[in-house]
């Protein structure tokens, strides 16, 4: 069992300044498995009223991303690359759901493959595979140790030079 | 012998065509990303915004700000280098254009991206090259910088779908 719940994801997104502004929204966690949504927005339009592939791309980096967080050593990890397969057009006005499943997990590197799709179900609008940095710390499981963490990780970070 | 045209006719033309292209698409002004043009070289400028910060502890660019600025490069870079003939070689009417709307884009197939280092809270940089061009598909490459140009922070390659002249039966519509 997995004691990750949706208001923890729902604490991250809101947490990320640019998933906020797209009105990401929390809908499933379970250990290394997040889905999450976000809702059609005219401003993200690309040609005519069709969401552009770069709010999608939005959608998977941060579905896939956060599916990293929630493993055991699973903070701070980052996006070393990340492939989108564009299947079809979103149906415009209609939710985008993006699933995330981590399905190799090595001392360093996750494996993540992400589907999204709208309201049919039937047929994806877009799959994607990445790999993510893996091995970093543990998780924090309240508001204050995600502060923390996310503080150590911006140090490390510099560190890194990154 | 011919006098060439004035050099402000020209940039009117051109910029006209830029403005018609990039100008209608939503997505880029949420961004809030415009084109630096010399000549038929454009360069794609991401001017930071707070709201574009994925950890803001960091504070750095969120992975996907940085994916959609990629696309954005890549697929208007590609429409660019199609529209050009038609603005400089053929029957290009800048009243004719604006009337009919902006062209259609080509569509993306697949975009990956490798993000090399995080993005600093700054403006950022993307220049894109059409390597492979075709009547139905197109392969992009494109880098993107913040402070120095040999130190790229992301790069992507994309294949896109061509704008077809009629309605056709291919299967990929994202």
């Amino acid at each position: 069992m997995s004691d990750f719940s949706v208001d923890w994801v729902q604490s991250f997104i809101d947490a990320l300044p640019y998933s906020k502004a797209l009105g990401m929204r929390a809908d499933e966690v379970s250990e290394g498995r997040v889905s999450i949504s976000m809702p059609y927005a005219q401003a993200l339009a690309g040609d005519g009223e069709v969401l552009h592939g770069g709010a999608i791309s939005a959608l998977m980096d941060t579905t896939s991303g956060t599916a990293v967080m929630t493993l055991p050593k699973g903070l701070g990890t980052a996006t070393l690359d990340l492939r989108i397969d564009y299947m079809r057009a979103a149906t415009p006005g209609q939710r985008v759901r993006a699933s995330a499943e981590c399905y190799h997990i090595t001392r360093t590197v996750v494996f993540v493959r992400t589907t999204a799709w709208d309201e049919d179900e039937s047929k994806p609008v877009a799959t994607a595979a990445g790999a993510f940095t893996y091995g970093h710390m543990r998780a924090p499981r309240t508001p204050e140790e995600m502060q923390a963490a996310m503080q150590a990780l911006a140090t490390r970070q510099k560190e890194l030079g990154q | 012998m011919k006098t060439p045209e004035p050099v402000q006719v020209i940039k009117e033309r051109r910029d006209t065509a830029l403005n018609a292209l990039v100008g209608g698409i939503n997505f880029v002004q949420f961004l809030g990303i415009r084109f630096d043009r010399k000549g038929d070289e454009l360069t794609a400028v991401l001017p930071y915004d707070q709201k574009l910060i994925g950890n803001p502890m960091l504070p750095a660019l969120h992975g996907g700000a940085t994916a959609g600025f990629l696309e954005v490069a890549a697929v208007v870079q590609l429409a660019w280098q199609e529209l050009w003939g038609q603005i400089e070689g053929g029957p290009f009417d800048p009243e004719r254009f604006a009337a009919e709307g902006r062209p259609r884009l080509p569509k993306t197939i697949d975009f990956s991206v490798d993000y090399l280092r995080a993005g600093l809270p700054r403006d950022a940089y993307a220049r894109a090259r059409v390597n492979r061009s075709g009547r139905r598909y197109a392969s992009v490459h494109v880098e993107a910088w913040q402070d120095n140009v040999n130190r790229p922070f992301a790069q992507a390659t994309g294949h896109f779908l061509m704008p077809q002249p009629k309605q056709d039966d291919d299967p990929s519509g994202g």
